[in-house]
């Protein structure tokens, strides 16, 4: 830390935080950069959110490896700002902030029986195969046949994936252990995909609907009759703005042909249907679906009831309808948004523009896009700091020195670079034996241990 | 399956794409992008932000335009990265009027 330089903090050590450190490391400022992570291992849901089979997807961590190991950046992992230390400290320490914090909250259906046994979210589900230490201890009742899943984008995607792909096909992922022993118990046979208005809407990238359409000893199909479009949606995907869902369509029409005859398992795509309630005692049994016809103009189609409704007997549901971020206190929150409001980045309370607090990723704009939107993203956010920057050094900031000493007072170990390195290094040759290319400590106390 | 920029980038550059590449694969010469094939996680992010559609995931590319897979892989190692966004070439709207986008 160099007296005199731009003193800069980034909260939350994803795709977002990381293209925001590096569009700043690539300015010939002399700066400071630390970034905070509340977990001791950094890379967001690159490392816990991709899904195992995707590991090409996660050679994006690569690039992630360099920027941390620029020695103007510090790591400092296991410090959750808001808990640890609060943004005000930090407004006192650094010129500026940049929350990079995700969107760690998934949308509720608002439905009876939300809460039952057997009604998850995606996330959970998620975490847990990729040994998230928030989910580590997550139950999945894999021994049900039948399970629905609630949306039709790409993390509905991944679950319904992960539940039907033949699990000697993830033994050499970096799929988290206890979820591969569990997977290999399931007797999942039976899922639906359900989205509330059509297949011209469905939010899947082709890819990985093709995935889902491709899946050994999986049959994918889809009920001919909801492949008849309407007019609006067939003047939807005539623009040349509808290029994902002109694909979509495609693959779904092929599906409809498929015949479930012989399939190990099966998935089935649901549209014009939204969750009514979950219905079971202590235990999901079933979910009520509400049929939707689409009103309004293309590009703008609303799901509208129909008055019709139907059980859909299931073991197990999974929700996946987005996702916002959770308040930080002293740090303005759009509850309804569910975004951190701001212009370009920059934060703005009910008075005005809050000086020296920024936002970029899915805290910013909403959980939306996948790993290189948060590129385009953080280098808005990074345009808006610079911009700024005569503004924001006029006062004289020391960095990190008070904070440390805020959080040493806790009690807290931060995991610095080196560290984290330790536990990476710790986890591939966990893996090694096993043929994957690491198997993760699913809990801080053991990432913690490593460090001794 | 490697992503692709094909013919429609040409007398274009608008390089969208650059920007929304999480591991800048993009390398340019005066005229064009190319992909480096070795680079690109073929996470699809660049497809959607070219005005005039030049970018494929190759399952879904045209036959005419295979060529295009051997040019990329080539032609972007012996060029610079690209790393961030520049102006469009003069003839880049024209162009994109021509090619109905």
């Amino acid at each position: 830390m160099q007296v005199g330089d731009f003193q800069i903090a980034i909260v939350g050590s994803g795709p977002s935080g990381f293209f925001a450190a590096d569009a700043l490391l690539r300015s010939e400022l002399p700066i400071t950069i630390d970034l905070y992570e509340r977990l001791p291992t950094p890379y967001g849901l690159v490392r816990s959110g991709v899904a195992p089979d995707h590991q090409k997807l996660k050679q994006s961590i690569q690039v992630f490896e360099r920027i941390v190991r620029n020695p103007k950046l510090n790591f400092l992992g296991n410090v959750e700002v808001g808990v640890d230390v609060s943004v005000n400290d930090l407004r006192k320490a650094y010129h500026a902030i940049i929350f990079a914090c995700g969107a760690q909250q998934d949308r509720r259906m608002g439905i009876p029986g939300e809460d039952l046994r057997g009604s998850h979210t995606a996330t959970e589900f998620v975490g847990w195969y990729n040994g998230h230490p928030d989910f580590r201890d997550r139950i999945f009742d894999l021994k049900q046949e039948c399970v629905a899943i609630i949306g039709q984008g790409n993390v509905a995607a991944d679950v319904c994936r992960l539940l039907t792909r033949p699990v000697d096909e993830l033994r050499t992922s970096d799929i988290a252990e206890h979820a591969l022993d569990a997977l290999a118990e399931s007797r999942i046979r039976e899922i639906h995909i359900i989205g509330r208005r059509g297949p011209a809407q469905a939010k899947f990238t082709t890819k990985e609907l093709r995935e889902l359409t491709a899946l050994t000893g999986v049959v994918a199909t889809v009920d001919g009759g909801q492949l008849e479009l309407s007019e609006a949606c067939e003047a939807e995907l005539s623009s040349h703005l509808s290029a994902t869902a002109q694909k979509n369509v495609e693959v779904f029409r092929a599906a409809a042909a498929n015949l479930p005859t012989n399939a190990e398992k099966r998935i089935h795509f649901r549209f014009f249907a939204s969750p009514v309630a979950v219905i079971g005692d202590s235990a999901v049994q079933a979910i009520r679906l509400g049929h939707n016809r689409l009103s309004g103009e293309p590009f703008a189609q609303t799901a509208q009831s129909n008055g019709i409704e139907e059980d859909l007997p299931c073991g197990l549901i999974f929700r996946s309808i987005g996702y916002k971020g959770t308040a930080i206190p002293q740090l303005p929150f759009d509850e309804h948004q569910g975004v951190v409001p701001n212009q370009l980045g920059r934060v703005v309370a009910d008075d005005g523009p809050v000086s020296g607090l920024y936002v970029t990723g899915w805290i910013k704009r909403g959980a939306n896009g996948i790993i290189g939107t948060n590129r385009a993203d953080s280098l808005q956010t990074v345009e808006s700091v610079f911009q700024d920057l005569g503004t924001l050094t006029t006062r004289p900031a020391d960095g990190r020195s008070s904070v440390m000493k805020i959080i040493n007072e806790r009690g807290k170990r931060i995991v610095g670079i080196d560290d984290w390195f330790g536990i990476d290094a710790a986890e591939i040759q966990r893996g090694i034996e096993k043929g994957k290319p690491r198997e993760k400590f699913t809990r801080v106390e053991d990432m913690l241990t490593v460090l001794g | 399956m490697p992503h692709v920029v094909t013919d429609n980038c040409q007398h274009c550059r608008f390089t969208d794409c650059v920007s929304h590449c999480p591991v800048e694969c993009f390398h340019a010469d005066a005229e064009r992008l190319y992909i480096n094939p070795d680079v690109c996680i073929d996470c699809g992010a660049c497809i959607d932000q070219c005005p005039v559609h030049a970018i494929y995931d190759v399952i879904d590319m045209p036959d005419d335009k295979a060529v295009w897979i051997k040019i990329n892989a080539e032609r972007s190692v012996q060029l610079p990265v690209i790393r961030a966004q520049q102006s469009p070439l003069a003839t880049a709207e024209a162009r994109r009027a021509e090619l109905g986008f």
